[in-house]
């Protein structure tokens, strides 16, 4: 397996706040990998960080941002111009808003395979179409001609979808992409994603908020907290032995069918993420941390609990020394 | 930035104070009459110019009256008629709003299309027509642009109070048994008439340049009374060979109007108001 | 879409219906018409004869229908000053009034649109403040005193340009850049507030995320929705332009419609007064009701309503 894209040690700050500082993990080609944690915990940041489509007033600084091999952190402006939308594609949480409403679906479509390639009008509507089929939308021929406000939520996330594989990338970033969407949509845009994956052998960053969705698609997790990625490893892995606190808090808040007895409370995480500033050290989920001590606010270790599977928290090696 | 566009207000009201003193108090303190002719000291320059003197500090007009004198009289017609203006037209407006507003339904629709044959008027040709018709005089360009100067009023009173009406403080004076008229009075007005000052200053500065057009048109304050529009209109026959007599009121109209609505684009910001024009 | 048009131009007639009324109540405020159309110095014979001959000793209501029914085939009577039917003069001074509009119109846009586009770009930069600083300067300037400083230098100083008349082409240059000077405050903020709205919005970050260029970003996607309501005002615009080019066309004595109006509003001569009021308010009307429906057109979610 190749990893096609890899971030090391990426901070985002807007002005004095830190929305993500020192996130670091890998996506390999074929995967999908998940960034889960609560709103506001600077996984959206990270995406838009990775596209560079940050606002202006947002400064991004890493250690390497690879993708395909390549640090794209150098990239100017152009050259990452040229990679986005083409070799590297992504969509977002608002379906709704987020085509132009005066364009057609045909024009948007076509318009991101002409920026990218050298090719004609009708070779970019076959291939526009073809997509669409794939994506599941019928009558795609008569979409081409539509209008966003024409077509209903779910059919604007598949338009979305399609228009991302346009210049066939090699890196899918999905923002919550079926957060807006009713339930039994959702599932069949997750499928989709899934299957596309396997067949275009497309790396997939999938944000999310929602454990179901990490349990039902990804390959990979990354959990973040305050900016941070506190633990990351095999979906099979972290499920069986969640090693940070936090990370065990968000699974008991999940309920499970059979497990969960009526009228038994949820597990729930007392508090909110901190607002992280500069000067901050040591973990920021001690003021919730059930198992916090005195060593919490010193600088965080990072350990391996099992094959790929990364933890960053005290509590291994406070155990480690009881032994 | 936002203290930049505080300064912008500041120096609004700066402005318009200055004005404001200078209109009560400026006219006794020149040492002239304004309306005292002197045919052997006709266009005399400012001082800073050629020829001035020291008696004229703005110079004299065609006429040979003090300038200055003149010009800070103008500044009491502007502002009696920007306010006057305003008063009216706030009165009609505001009624007008507030009741489409408060009722909803049949009564804002008869608002609301009593609103665009307003908006289709146009203003200058029919206060001029007006004035022209009836002949010229303070109350009648009071009159005229008070008639015709509501919309604005009644857009924002309209829009606020539907913002409103349906909150609940007005729903609890409902419930306590409050009468419409005591609910549009003490519960309506206090809440939008934050709103209602910042179409006061705007308006009153559209009144002002208003009335210096009509004046300026010969259809407006009649001479000899100083508007700064008539003296513009007065001055324009010398203004080729000495193009102060017209620079001189065309600033004080410029600078006025200008300091108005820095006053009012200061508080639409303040109050967040939103003005359709 | 058919039925929208067909409200609004229901609605759009009511409004003129509602005009007419008011020009004709405008011109019986002065009190007795007669005496002065007679002038000082005529006797009561010559009133009573000239009472007769404009029919103004029927009942108002009578001389209000009779006027309406003509006006509404275009015949407005006749001008005591001008000795010609006011549709004849109001049909040879508008083609002045119309050419003023247009190019005032053209110059405003050529204007506003890059000031405002420039000062959304540059939102909260010294740029953008310059162009708020141009906006408030241009709401507070008093168009026939730029009118006349703009003789001063162009006409008199420079020699560049007629000072005025209505003879060429070059006496409309200076009238159309004053009446631009009244329309660009009002559309440049209207084009910064729409393309701020419109570069915040998710559909430009799809465009990004899409890799395309800065300038097809801008002057395709965010230009095409921040330019429509611009679009719709620039008609009502228009309608405030003609309905002010009286105070621009007196100034520089352009022999437009507002000059004729303000000729007769001086000589009292009040059929052409209604009918001028009533014309441009009519265009005004027009003018909203075209807004509207190059609104509902420019917007594809409104076509299809």
């Amino acid at each position: 397996m190749t990893a096609i894209l890899d971030v090391q040690n990426l901070a985002v700050r807007f002005g004095p706040t830190l929305a993500v500082r020192n996130a670091s993990f890998t996506v390999q080609k074929g995967e999908t990998h998940c960034i889960v944690g609560e709103s506001g915990c600077g996984k959206s940041v990270t995406a838009l960080a990775i596209m560079n489509l940050l606002a202006r007033n947002a400064r991004r600084d890493a250690k390497s941002i690879a993708f395909a091999g390549q640090d794209i952190l150098a990239y100017s402006d152009r050259q990452m111009e040229d990679v986005r939308g083409n070799r590297m594609a992504m969509i977002f949480q608002e379906p709704m808003t987020s085509l132009n409403p005066s364009y057609t679906i045909g024009s948007q479509m076509t318009e991101v395979l002409r920026r990218h390639h050298n090719t004609t009008r009708d070779l970019a509507e076959q291939r526009a179409i073809g997509l669409m089929q794939r994506v599941g939308i019928t009558a795609p021929q008569m979409r081409l001609g539509q209008y966003p406000h024409q077509l209903s939520g779910g059919l604007r996330q598949r338009v979305m979808i399609a228009m991302a594989l346009m210049c066939d990338p090699e890196l899918l970033i999905a923002d919550e992409p079926t957060t807006a969407l009713d339930v039994t949509v959702q599932a069949q845009i997750l499928r989709l994603l899934a299957e596309l994956k396997q067949e275009l052998g497309l790396g997939i960053l999938l944000i999310t908020h929602d454990l179901g969705i990490v349990a039902r698609v990804a390959d990979h997790v990354s959990v973040m907290y305050a900016g941070e990625v506190i633990e990351t490893g095999r979906t099979a892995d972290l499920f069986a032995n969640p090693s940070h606190p936090y990370t065990r808090g968000l699974i008991d808040c999940v309920p499970v069918p059979g497990k969960i007895k009526p009228g038994e409370a949820l597990g729930s995480i007392p508090g909110t993420v901190p607002v992280m500033k500069d000067g901050f050290s040591g973990c920021a989920f001690r003021f919730r941390c059930p198992q916090a001590s005195e060593i919490c606010t010193q600088a965080v270790p990072r350990h391996e609990v099992g094959p790929n599977h990364l933890v960053q928290c005290h509590l291994p090696s406070r155990q480690g020394g009881a032994q | 930035m936002p203290r930049l566009k505080e300064l912008g207000f500041v120096i609004g009201l700066v402005i318009v104070g200055v004005v404001f003193v200078a209109a009560v108090i400026g006219p006794w303190l020149t040492g002239h009459d304004a309306f005292a002719q002197n045919l052997n000291a006709r266009l005399i320059p400012p001082f800073w110019m050629e020829g001035g003197s020291s008696q004229h500090w703005l110079g004299t007009d065609q006429l040979g009256r003090d300038y200055l004198t003149r010009l800070l009289y103008g500044a009491r017609i502007s502002l009696f008629i920007g306010i006057l203006t305003v008063i009216t037209s706030g009165i009609i407006g505001t009624t007008l709003g507030v009741l489409g507003g408060f009722y909803g339904g049949r009564i804002d629709d008869a608002v609301l299309f009593v609103i665009t044959c307003r908006l289709s008027i146009p203003v200058v040709l029919v206060a001029l027509a007006v004035v022209g018709l009836v002949g010229s005089s303070l109350t009648l360009v009071v009159t005229t642009l008070g008639l015709l100067l509501w919309d604005r009023f009644a857009v924002v009173a309209r829009a606020t109070t539907m913002q409103i009406r349906s909150l609940d403080y007005v729903n609890a004076a409902w419930c306590s048994g409050c009468s419409p008229l005591d609910i549009m009075r003490h519960e309506i007005l206090p809440n939008i008439s934050s709103h209602l000052m910042v179409v006061c200053t705007l308006e009153i500065a559209l009144a002002i340049l208003l009335e210096a057009s009509l004046s300026f048109l010969g259809l407006g304050v009649p001479p000899p009374l100083p508007s700064w529009g008539l003296m513009i209109a007065e001055g324009k026959d010398y203004m080729f060979f000495s193009a102060w007599v017209i620079m001189i009121p065309g600033i004080a109209l410029f600078t006025l109007v200008l300091g108005m609505n820095m006053v009012g684009d200061g508080l639409r910001r303040a109050f967040g108001t939103q003005v359709i024009k | 879409m058919t039925r929208f048009i067909f409200r609004r131009a229901l609605l759009a007639l009511s409004v003129v219906m509602t005009v007419m009324a008011l020009a004709f109540v405008l011109t019986r405020l002065s009190g007795d018409l007669a005496i002065s159309i007679a002038g000082p110095g005529s006797t009561q014979a010559d009133v009573e004869v000239i009472r007769k001959a404009y029919g103004l000793d029927r009942p108002v209501l009578v001389q209000f229908f009779d006027w309406t029914r003509l006006a509404l085939t275009g015949d407005f009577g006749n001008s005591f000053f001008f000795k010609d039917k006011v549709s004849n003069l109001i049909g040879q001074r508008m083609p002045v009034t119309f050419t003023l509009g247009f190019t005032g119109l053209a110059v405003a846009l050529v204007i506003s649109l890059p000031l405002g586009i420039l000062a959304a770009l540059n939102e909260n930069t010294w740029i953008d403040r310059l162009v708020s600083l141009l906006v408030m300067v241009g709401q507070a300037m008093p168009s026939f005193w730029l009118g006349l400083i703009l003789m001063i230098v162009f006409g008199l100083q420079l020699g560049w340009l007629p000072i005025s008349g209505t003879g060429s082409w070059q006496h409309f240059v200076m009238p159309a850049i004053v009446l631009a000077f009244t329309a660009v405050p009002a559309l440049t903020r209207l084009m910064r507030s729409g393309m701020i709205e419109a570069l915040g919005s998710d559909y430009i970050r799809t465009a990004r995320a899409k890799g395309l260029s800065r300038s097809s970003i801008i002057f395709k996607h965010a230009l095409r929705n921040a330019a429509i309501p611009v679009v719709s005002i620039a008609a009502v615009q228009l309608g405030f332009m003609l309905g002010g080019s009286i105070v621009i066309e007196t100034v520089f004595a352009l022999h437009g419609v507002g000059y004729l109006a303000w000729e007769s509003i001086s000589k009292n001569d009040f059929p052409v007064v209604q009918a001028v009021v009533l014309v441009l308010a009519s265009i005004y009307i027009g003018l909203t009701l075209v807004s509207d429906i190059l609104n509902a057109l420019l917007d594809p979610r409104l076509r299809g309503a």
